[in-house]
């Protein structure tokens, strides 16, 4: 009987390995195809001048192509949403598993779901419309399109990642912990910061790096928030990120000004690698 | 485990979120010229026309500008001449001079007017291209000459009480670098390389949004985008429209050029394809890509 399957089982077995080999063979792809197209103008604009230079001025008739605006902004953008973002997300997650009563729980948790399924575009196009415009009015600015609102837009961006899976992780820490704390005549609230948070506390890093890779990662609500001028970042000022310099002059591009955007895909790139890294590190040492 | 399956649904769903914006960017230009092309095909096939069934292949080089004039030209065209391929490439105004200069071009396309010393090539205007300067309706100002807009957009004036308007900071949205509108914009107004944007955008539509929303911007976008949630200014005194961008009077215009050869002799097809493209039925296509036809 078990002979007669064997052909079948072959096959199987062979569809299988191919529709897993075609995730493996596109990240190959991504990464070759970013590394040839990115490294020539790097190579012609040189790593420094590229990396650390401050002025991106691509179809001026001296360009320059420098960077260093990109990077920070990018680096600041996402440390500014996490800061906003992550004591919103963790709250809400600690809420969800171990306070509110089931059926509230519920409600919320099918509340982040639906924030979690909003196409960016629609984050930037109502960031646009009124985000803008009302942090144009609070502030007093002569313009609102800025860093602090591409701020504001990626902090309630990354909060579904971070609740789902802070709020997977609280709920995965054993009864018996949480049990022992009360016995020993801790208050509920006691137990869940002293023993609950840090046992899951692994699983809560790992959503702030999920948060972190969404983040840096995110272009078109940001691009219609965050004014796309490439100057050094201030809170206040019109900025560019990697991804939307990469997505903005992508159209028109041509000769060394296309492979210079390649290269900074190829710089964004390196960075999601990192972060994806440092997330798999997490989700390993809280298994080992 | 159960974690980590999350986490790698939610890098999943992280995935195809970041496609679906890389996709978004382009959609809104591929769009537009889509929807002129039929009207004029039909009419062309409908009158029995003199030409016969040509075929062969029209290499047109230049002006980035031009690119969605010609998109829509060659799209409508395939379907008035299926024999003929009408190739595009954009690599800017002075390349594409050059091109039709020393003949691997059979048109170039310029965004420009030939200058004196670019010889031996002769320029057929095909539209011509008006940018309309856009203000928020509360802005009282009405009128700027093109100095005063270069000053606004260069950052030598800063408050728009100079320029006779509120006492507010003056914000200059533009488009992003390689646009075909900025471009035109900032070699008109010879504000080249050194104008001081505040925002940044990557289509009209957005450029329009964001004046219409902050009382003190101002911007610049295609006459033909322009609609009434915007003021546009009158320049010198004249008001943009296809009138006096026609006849001359509005400043901030520029040509659309084929540029063939004085010498040699045009291919049929490519003589095919400029009489169809200044005639009257290539004017719609025209003026739905954003400019404004020269052929009545």
């Amino acid at each position: 009987m078990k002979q007669k399957l064997r052909p079948l089982e072959v096959t199987m077995n062979l569809l299988f390995f191919l529709c897993g080999f075609i995730a493996v063979v596109f990240v190959l792809f991504i990464s070759i195809y970013l590394i040839v197209s990115g490294l020539p103008a790097i190579k012609e604009i040189g790593l420094v001048e590229f990396l650390f230079g401050t002025k991106w001025a691509s179809t001026a008739s001296e360009p320059s192509f420098g960077i260093l605006p990109f990077i920070l902004t990018s680096i600041y953008g996402t440390a500014g949403a996490i800061v906003l973002g992550v004591p919103v997300g963790f709250m809400t997650a600690v809420f969800l598993a171990k306070i509110a009563p089931p059926k509230l729980a519920t409600a919320v948790r099918t509340a982040v779901d639906l924030l979690a399924g909003i196409p960016s575009v629609v984050y930037g196009l109502i960031g646009m419309m009124v985000l803008v415009p009302a942090v144009r009015e609070l502030f007093n600015l002569p313009d609102g399109a800025s860093l602090f609102c591409a701020i504001i837009v990626l902090a309630v961006m990354i909060l579904p990642s971070i609740i789902s899976v802070s709020e997977t992780a609280l709920k995965a820490v054993p009864k018996e912990y949480e049990e022992a704390s009360l016995a020993l005549g801790a208050t509920h609230i006691e137990t869940v910061f002293r023993v609950s948070v840090p046992a899951a506390s692994s699983g809560i890093a790992a959503s702030i790096v999920l948060g972190i890779g969404r983040a840096i990662g995110e272009a078109m609500a940001v691009i219609m928030v965050a004014g796309n001028v490439a100057n050094m970042p201030s809170l206040f000022s019109s900025v560019r990120f990697l991804t939307t310099a990469v997505a903005s002059e992508m159209s028109y591009a041509s000769g060394l000004q296309r492979q210079a955007l390649f290269s900074i895909a190829l710089v964004l790139f390196l960075f999601i690698m990192l972060i994806n890294v440092i997330l798999n590190t997490l989700l390993k040492r809280k298994k080992g | 485990m159960k974690k980590r399956t999350l986490a790698l649904m939610l890098s999943a769903a992280l995935c195809v979120g970041m496609l679906a914006g890389c996709g978004g960017g382009d959609a809104g230009s591929a769009n537009s010229p889509a929807g002129n092309t039929n009207s004029p095909a039909v009419t062309e096939s409908e009158t029995p026309d003199n030409t016969t069934e040509l075929t062969g292949t029209v290499v047109t080089n230049g002006s980035t500008s031009m690119e969605s004039v010609m998109g829509s030209l060659t799209e409508a065209f395939r379907e008035v001449q299926p024999g003929i391929q009408v190739q595009y490439t954009g690599s800017g105004s002075g390349a594409g001079i050059t091109s039709a200069q020393d003949g691997t071009a059979d048109i170039g396309l310029a965004s420009r007017d030939l200058k004196d010393d670019e010889t031996g090539v002769k320029a057929i205007t095909v539209a011509k291209d008006g940018i309309a300067i856009i203000i928020n309706p509360e802005n009282p100002v009405a009128d700027l000459s093109v100095e005063q807009i270069a000053q606004l957009a260069t950052g030598e004036i800063t408050n728009w009480s100079e320029v006779g308007g509120n006492d507010a900071q003056v914000v200059f949205i533009g488009r992003e670098a390689g646009s075909g509108t900025r471009d035109g914009f900032e070699s008109i107004t010879g504000t080249t390389d050194n104008c001081k944007y505040q925002n940044e955008l990557t289509s009209t539509g957005e450029v329009i949004a964001n004046v219409a929303s902050n009382p003190n911007a101002i911007g610049y976008a295609s006459l033909s985008a322009v609609d009434d949630t915007v003021k546009a200014i009158t320049v010198g005194g004249v008001a943009p429209s296809e009138e006096t961008v026609l006849d001359g009077s509005y400043a901030i215009q520029r040509n659309f050029n084929f540029i063939v050869s004085d010498s040699a002799e045009l291919s049929d097809a490519a003589q095919a394809f400029i009489e169809w493209a200044t005639s009257a039925d290539a004017a719609d296509l025209i003026a739905g890509a954003g400019a404004v036809p020269v052929a009545e």
